[in-house]
């Protein structure tokens, strides 16, 4: 059986989904089902330049960094080369929260820089033709497993089911915060905590932004060991629309109220619960776990 | 009315007069037949609804943090500036302290006054989270549309609510010269100074 053929267009990117997906942890039996035409680090099948300037058959586009008509590749625009390719590919992949939603380099000097149907959150309409076979990867960068599973879902005619932004309900339906082994601090509202610790919530002083950002991160551990928020680290929201936000280490409030809630929690319902857990003072989870 | 209906009634017509009680008499020196009485119930009945003096007291603080709570959601629902929003919950305060005088004594004198006896299921702010609640709706919004200063909670808390409650005290002792209600212009303006960016 052929391999699925696989184009990875790079446009102004840190290439750092390309060096996560070196990760995967099942890479050698990916690259006998799929056959990259062109990666930026992997062994290709052609040269970037042949790829830029013959027209080679492959069945899934994946575009990684941010776009822009002023971007190109050997003075060819990067955004002429991707449409002339997803023509006929049956998929574009974004992969990471640059090439979905304009990631770092949307507030950047170059016009126009956005992702491939995004600015932020608002859809720019740009390449409209292609959003019915686009799948949205997002995050800084992808996790490896998330982008591997969606390439053989595709390649084997799944039906994926893509919420609002395209992005792959089965790793995106759900928040960061799902999984976190955090969660009695967070239920008791107690941050008391030091990063790289191991007690503690940082929802409420220390930035973290999983209970509001969608992502996999405490479902498919990175390097099937740990997550940042496992470790003792915030999680920043890079695989939603408005990342990088600033601040990134100290939870934004409103004297004392945190700006952002829960995702689809009402404000005064969340304060009303907080009072309640906030009077509990459980010695246990003030204490040090070891 | 059916029976569920009934009871939430009685059950409510308890807490007013155990709240008129103990506000004007004090916590200590009321006793539940003192309750029974004022609404002609026996003592066995009242205590089918509330177990013990002390769980009533506790009732009684949710209920006012409650009753005050919603006149202050109201004032938070409306789409007006936060100077307005200050106004309308310096006269709210203000009102209930006239029309409905027990409700803040009952906070100030016996809520405040005794802590032995809301110490157990009443820690924190938990009894009070109905108006606490609204309040820091309040000062959220403020801030978010840029005309309150982002501060912490309890120094802008303390400051708006001490002062209120200062001025009630004041009037309860029949030390001010004025009505409060002549205060409210001068008040607000004070507090929202205070809490302005």
């Amino acid at each position: 059986m052929s391999k699925c053929k696989l184009l990875w267009l790079t446009s102004i990117s840190c290439n750092g989904n390309a060096h996560s997906f070196l990760n995967y942890p099942h890479i050698q039996t990916f690259l006998n089902d799929f056959e990259f035409v062109y990666h930026p680090i992997l062994e290709s099948t052609y040269t970037l330049q042949e790829i830029l300037e013959q027209e080679l058959k492959c069945d899934i586009v994946l575009l990684e960094g941010a776009i822009s008509q002023e971007f190109s590749k050997l003075d060819i625009s990067i955004t002429d080369t991707l449409l002339r390719y997803a023509k006929s590919a049956k998929a574009i992949v974004t992969v990471g929260t640059c090439a979905t939603f304009g990631g770092i380099f949307k507030d950047s000097g170059y016009s126009n820089a956005s992702g491939l149907h995004y600015i932020k959150d608002t859809k720019h309409h740009r390449y409209d033709e292609l959003l019915s076979k686009t799948v949205s990867i997002s995050g800084c960068p992808v996790q490896p497993e998330v982008l591997a599973e969606t390439l053989y879902a595709i390649k084997d005619d799944m039906a994926l089911k893509l919420d609002e932004y395209q992005r792959v309900k089965e790793f995106f339906a759900y928040t960061v915060h799902n999984g976190c082994i955090r969660n009695e601090y967070f239920e008791y509202k107690v941050d008391n905590h030091q990063f790289g610790e191991k007690e503690g919530c940082m929802f409420y002083d220390h930035g973290c932004q999983a209970p509001f950002t969608r992502g996999s991160c405490n479902k498919l551990l990175w390097n099937e060991t740990n997550s940042k928020t496992r470790n003792g680290e915030p999680c920043h929201g890079c695989s939603e629309p408005n990342f990088p936000t600033t601040n990134l280490y100290k939870t934004q409030k409103n004297m004392g109220i945190p700006q952002n809630m829960p995702l689809g929690v009402n404000k005064r319902a969340y304060l009303t619960l907080a009072g309640v857990t906030k009077a509990f003072k459980i010695k246990r989870l003030e204490e040090d776990l070891f | 009315m059916d029976k569920l209906d009934k009871k939430q009634l009685k059950r409510e017509s308890i807490i007013q007069a155990a709240l008129q009680l103990f506000s004007t008499n004090g916590f200590y020196k009321t006793t539940i037949p003192d309750i029974a009485k004022k609404l002609g119930m026996s003592v066995g009945n009242l205590y089918n609804y509330f177990s013990s003096k002390d769980i009533l007291a506790k009732e009684i603080i949710k209920y006012t943090s409650q009753v005050l709570g919603e006149e202050i959601k109201k004032i938070n629902m409306q789409d007006i500036s936060s100077r307005d929003k200050i106004k309308l919950i310096v006269k709210v305060y203000f009102d209930m302290a006239q029309t409905k005088p027990e409700m803040i004594e009952y906070f100030l004198r016996v809520y405040l006054s005794h802590r032995e006896v809301f110490s157990d299921g009443c820690e924190g702010m938990v009894c009070v989270s109905g108006f606490i609640t609204e309040i820091m709706i309040f000062f959220d919004d403020g801030v978010a549309r840029g005309e309150l200063r982002n501060q912490d909670f309890f120094s802008a808390f303390g400051l708006f609510m001490g002062y209120l409650g200062g001025m009630v005290f004041l009037q309860g002792e029949e030390i001010l010269p004025q009505e409060l209600d002549s205060y409210i212009d001068d008040v607000s303006f004070n507090i929202y100074k205070a809490l302005s960016v």
